[in-house]
């Protein structure tokens, strides 16, 4: 009876956000940034947490997203739903090509793989200087009116926050089904036991590879949405930091449960926002945030708080 | 034309070194260690920055010898106080950990020696090309050869042959063996981890040397060593080594041929070998599959 009820306490709080976060000192775009995060890290939570696959690399897939929503507005279509379906389909397809490469490496090594290819999108993104703008990121693109039964909507930052919100409860919905369909209960068997279930005749490699491109599809959505929030796509998007940074939201959070990202999420976007408006050495304290997270919650927050409650 | 491709290889060679040497340290550590230390790059620019700063008090060679032992004191004592309460754990920890620690390092070096990138002053005698016809090869550069083949023979011959060496292969054979027979594992792998950072600090002097000095020159220069590691085989020293010296040189052509690529096709040798040899080169089959 508790959980639903905090669910819903926790929804009432997003849809009301345009209206108490900015009496708190904050802005809408930051929660529209950190709901983005919570979207991309829950994806690779997928992985990460449920299947058991140590991706640092999934900012390329992010990245990607945001390179595909992009180019599209400026080569294809000036269409909303468009840039974000491009974005998506480009990472997702990204991720399906190199889930067979990594898919049976095991532990630190597949860790490994995976960076390295983090590595490579991002540098063709910095080198393809014609497509990409190179180094500078790419530019020349925005926010374009959707059209809605006829009239021309312009997405201002409410607006934009609730389109972000309602992708996020779909992508949460798409993960609360599978993890309660078989598909679900392969990839956390995966994570407990590939032996058992390689006996039991079920192609484990399969099944990390299924993990991974979903994860990569929902880290793509997030990706162009974050192009569409910024107007702006960066080889930043791309990079090991920003990997690392999706793991550890997931660690901050609690890997072992499907609200743990958006906590973690929360958390790191409003700690980076301060951080980097009181200092210059910031990057030094979400380094140390990498590190307290490790040391003393590895449990996530969430975990903490139910090992607590168990106790 | 003939030139301008051994003028590239010859590059890409000594690139390939310090790759190399990177790699081997990082191999060493993921061996025994059981750690993918992502701040092997900033242990790398921390060795660098230490030389740049002693070099006019204690003159080029020692601090050679002298940079990369205070980045070990340093490293030391974050594997005492930071990564030694991780072993057993999920190896995502620690890669995380080494991460943040990464993160924190380059900040602090960019904080105390400034996010400009400085050339680092070699001694004039090894600045100047040997002979007119080979003009890519200076002094320095046989100094850089010269000593990567010492220490990397250097260091085989004591894995083969010194007991510390051999307790290193055995515990990466068998850790909890060893440690039944008495070995205090837990100095082994910091000895072991000590080494693999004077590697990097070395590599980042000798890298300083030719490619000049900035803050984020380790993070540069890690992520080919990872692809060393995977492209010469996990689990193989000499693989690294090979890893490295092979992307360096074939990254060293293509910036002759094709620029753009340069840094690109490294990742596409990788993927290469992943598909055809996906233990790598030299690699042991079933390690980590």
């Amino acid at each position: 009876m508790r959980r639903p009820l905090a669910a819903a306490c926790i929804w009432i709080a997003l849809l009301a956000v345009p209206f108490w976060l900015p009496l708190m000192g904050g802005y809408t775009d930051l929660a529209t940034r950190a709901l983005i995060y919570a979207i991309a890290a829950s994806g690779l939570n997928l992985l990460l947490g449920y299947t058991g696959g140590l991706s640092f690399g999934h900012a390329a897939y992010f990245g990607l997203g945001a390179y595909g929503a992009g180019l599209c507005l400026i080569h294809v279509a000036p269409s909303l739903p468009l840039a974000i379906l491009a974005g998506t389909v480009l990472g997702g397809i990204a991720g399906i090509l190199i889930g067979p490469l990594v898919m049976r490496r095991k532990g630190i090594y597949f860790s490994m793989i995976t960076i390295a290819f983090g590595q490579m999108f991002y540098f063709i993104a910095v080198r393809w200087n014609g497509l990409t703008g190179g180094e500078d990121g790419l530019t020349g693109f925005s926010r374009v009116p959707v059209q809605i039964g006829g009239h021309a909507v312009m997405l201002g930052p409410e607006r934009f926050y609730y389109l972000v919100l309602a992708v996020f409860a779909l992508v949460m919905a798409v993960i609360w089904q599978i993890l309660r369909s078989p598909l679900g209960h392969g990839f956390v068997a995966v994570r407990e036991n590939p032996t058992r279930l390689r006996f039991l005749g079920v192609a484990v490699e399969r099944q990390i590879w299924v993990a991974f491109a979903i994860s990569a599809f929902i880290a793509a959505l997030a990706g162009a949405l974050n192009a569409l929030l910024t107007g702006f796509a960066s080889p930043d998007n791309l990079g090991w930091q920003l990997s690392g940074s999706f793991v550890v939201i997931c660690v901050l959070g609690g890997m072992r449960s499907v609200w743990g990202p958006f906590l973690g999420a929360a958390i790191f976007i409003v700690a980076q926002d301060y951080l980097s408006s009181i200092t210059q050495n910031w990057m030094s304290f979400i380094g140390l945030i990498f590190i307290l997270a490790v040391l003393f919650f590895p449990q996530g927050l969430l975990g903490f708080s139910r090992l607590k409650a168990s106790r | 034309m003939e030139a301008l491709l051994i003028y590239s290889a010859f590059n890409g060679l000594i690139t390939g070194i310090f790759y190399a040497l990177m790699a081997l340290g990082l191999s060493l550590i993921l061996g025994l260690n059981g750690v993918i230390n992502f701040a092997h790059g900033t242990f790398m620019a921390l060795g660098a920055y230490l030389a740049f700063t002693i070099e006019p008090y204690v003159g080029f060679w020692a601090s050679l010898v002298c940079a990369p032992l205070l980045a070990v004191v340093l490293g030391l004592l974050v594997e005492r106080w930071l990564i030694r309460p991780l072993y057993g754990r999920d190896p995502l920890f620690s890669l995380l950990l080494t991460f943040g620690l990464a993160m924190i390092m380059e900040d602090l070096i960019r904080t105390i020696w400034g996010s400009v990138g400085q050339p680092f002053a070699l001694p004039a005698y090894l600045n100047t090309p040997l002979s007119g016809s080979l003009f890519f090869l200076t002094g320095y550069r046989l100094v850089v050869i010269l000593i990567t083949a010492l220490i990397t023979g250097g260091l085989f011959a004591a894995l083969r042959y010194t007991r510390i060496g051999i307790r290193i292969r055995a515990g990466n054979a068998d850790l909890e063996t060893i440690s039944a027979m008495g070995v205090n594992i837990y100095v082994l792998r910091a000895a072991n981890f000590g080494i693999g950072i004077f590697l990097a600090g070395l590599a980042g002097i000798l890298a300083a040397g030719q490619l000049g000095l900035s803050p984020s020159m380790g993070s540069s220069l890690i992520m080919p060593s990872f692809v060393a590691i995977i492209v010469g085989g996990v689990g193989s020293l000499m693989g690294s080594v090979l890893g490295g010296l092979i992307i360096g040189i074939a990254s060293g052509l293509t910036a002759a041929l094709y620029p753009v690529a340069q840094e690109v096709v490294i990742y596409a040798i990788m993927a290469v070998v992943l598909v055809i040899r996906p233990r790598g080169l030299l690699g042991q089959e079933g390690l980590l599959e």
